[in-house]
């Protein structure tokens, strides 16, 4: 039998098991393939909704789904926590003990978000990374009556690149709407030297910071939060006061993948190949989603996309052929919308070799993104889409 | 592209961030940057043509010495000293 065991029930994970299970659904019947889905919540969470609970009236209970409901009858779903994979027996360890052999493994654990490695992040600042913290800032936001707003990034990589750009434009929007803007400057830090790593998305986004009077900084890369004097410090030894301070929190791939040796630290991310998106030159190890150390977004997005090469590269290996069609290799394909505030949006699509040309922001774009949002779970991870 | 700025000093850590895209050699750096002190110099390989461009402007805001930059055999070896 060949037992495909898949780490993680995020937009990778669920979509790979069902896109699985309907390839190989009559070696399934026959007994011959097994399909095991490993989760530690037993739930499927719709991430990128979080902005909106601090941004556009979302709620959490709307963000989640149980697991078992988005999975495909053949899939197993096993919920615990994994401990360590053993890649010489081929073996994973969870924490309840018990121990699940595999023949293909699927690594679509996603990231960590550590906001306690800066100090003073968790009394000081607000995030959207989690649907607790972005109710927070929906709070603070609330109570905020004019003064300085500083959005920034705390380290790279991250979660849904266009996020904090797209935070800061809302927060500029909504506070115009308020009639606090003229008693408010709104700050947006970026790590590099421009507004966002992709030089063409970085040309469309400068000139809405310039038209909504954000002050750009870059190589703002974040050092210190000064809670005395309400200030955030620079690695580059600049420093801005706040009196709302928006940081995307630092991130690292899963501590059990660098425990396994199977990713380096201190990050944690998986050594993949762009292309076949197997893990560090194994031929029965997978990887998708945020976990990669791939050059591109973290993003729904991009497991979305990598999810059928990831397939195609199990269901050609059990049926002992080369991976063939559309789906042999991963060229890079991702494609996100982007907010840029005022009910107008673009939208991002790229690949290895061609940067998006983002079009000019309309209400269209947005209301994409706003129907994207509603219907998710009825698409992305069942495979319709 | 070579651009000896002065004799190179000793280096104290080698980053190799070939196969990287933008902005990874970069974040590679201000990581070594972090984790070093003030006269400790770091070597940082990047095949990213970007880089050759972004690194020495982050070396000038962020107040460290660029000691030197040359274009190898398909990447840049760029040498930085911490100077605060």
């Amino acid at each position: 039998m060949d037992r495909v065991l898949i780490l993680g029930g995020g937009v990778g994970g669920t979509l790979t098991a069902n896109l699985l299970a309907r390839k190989l659904r009559s070696r399934i019947d026959r007994g011959q393939v097994d399909i095991t889905l490993v989760d530690a919540m037993g739930a499927h969470v719709y991430q990128p909704g979080f902005m909106y609970i601090a941004m556009g009236g979302e709620r959490e209970e709307r963000l989640a789904r149980p697991e078992r409901s988005l999975l495909d009858a053949p899939v197993n779903l096993v919920v615990d926590t994994v401990v360590r994979v053993d890649d010489g027996a081929r073996t994973v360890v969870l924490a309840s003990g018990a121990v699940l052999p595999y023949d293909y493994l699927v690594l679509s654990t996603g990231c960590r978000i550590l906001p306690q490695m800066i100090e003073h992040f968790e009394e000081e600042a607000e995030h959207f990374y989690t649907a607790t913290a972005a109710l927070k800032l929906r709070r603070a936001l609330d109570e905020f009556k004019g003064g300085k707003v500083v959005v920034g990034i705390a380290s790279m990589p991250y979660k849904c690149p266009p996020a904090p750009l797209e935070v800061a434009f809302l927060i500029e929007s909504e506070l115009r709407e308020r009639g606090l803007r003229e008693k408010s400057e709104v700050h947006f830090c970026s790590p590099i030297g421009r507004a966002f790593t992709i030089e063409s998305v970085s040309e469309m986004a400068t000139p809405i910071f310039e038209q909504k009077g954000i002050e750009l900084h870059t190589f703002f890369n974040v050092d210190a939060i000064d809670p005395e004097r309400k200030a955030v410090l620079s690695l580059e030894g600049e420093e801005l006061p706040y009196d709302l301070l928006v940081l995307v929190p630092p991130h690292k791939g899963q501590q059990f993948l660098m425990d396994s040796g199977l990713a380096p630290a201190p990050g944690g991310w998986l050594p993949t190949d762009r292309n076949t998106l197997r893990v560090g030159g194994r031929p029965n190890v997978f990887a998708l989603g945020d976990a990669t150390d791939l050059p591109l977004s973290k993003a729904g997005s991009t497991a979305h996309f990598e999810a059928p090469v990831v397939v195609e590269g199990i269901v050609s290996a059990i049926e002992g052929r080369e991976p063939a069609g559309r789906h042999a290799a991963y060229e890079g394909r991702v494609m996100c919308f982007f907010e840029v505030g005022d009910g107008k949006g673009t939208l991002l699509r790229f690949d290895y070799e061609h940067p998006p040309k983002p079009p000019k922001p309309n209400a269209l774009w947005h209301l994409g993104k706003i129907v994207f949002n509603k219907t998710y779970f009825h698409t992305v991870p069942r495979g319709r889409v | 592209m070579t651009a000896v700025l002065e004799a190179k000093p000793a280096i104290t850590r080698t980053v190799d961030a070939r196969g990287s895209y933008c902005p990874g050699p970069l974040m590679e750096l201000i990581r070594a940057i972090r984790e070093s002190v003030v006269g400790d110099v770091i070597t940082v390989l990047s095949s990213d043509k970007g880089s050759r461009i972004d690194i020495p402007k982050w070396i000038e805001k962020a107040g460290h010495r660029l000691v030197s930059l040359e274009t190898l055999d398909g990447y840049d070896q760029i040498v930085v000293e911490k100077a605060r």
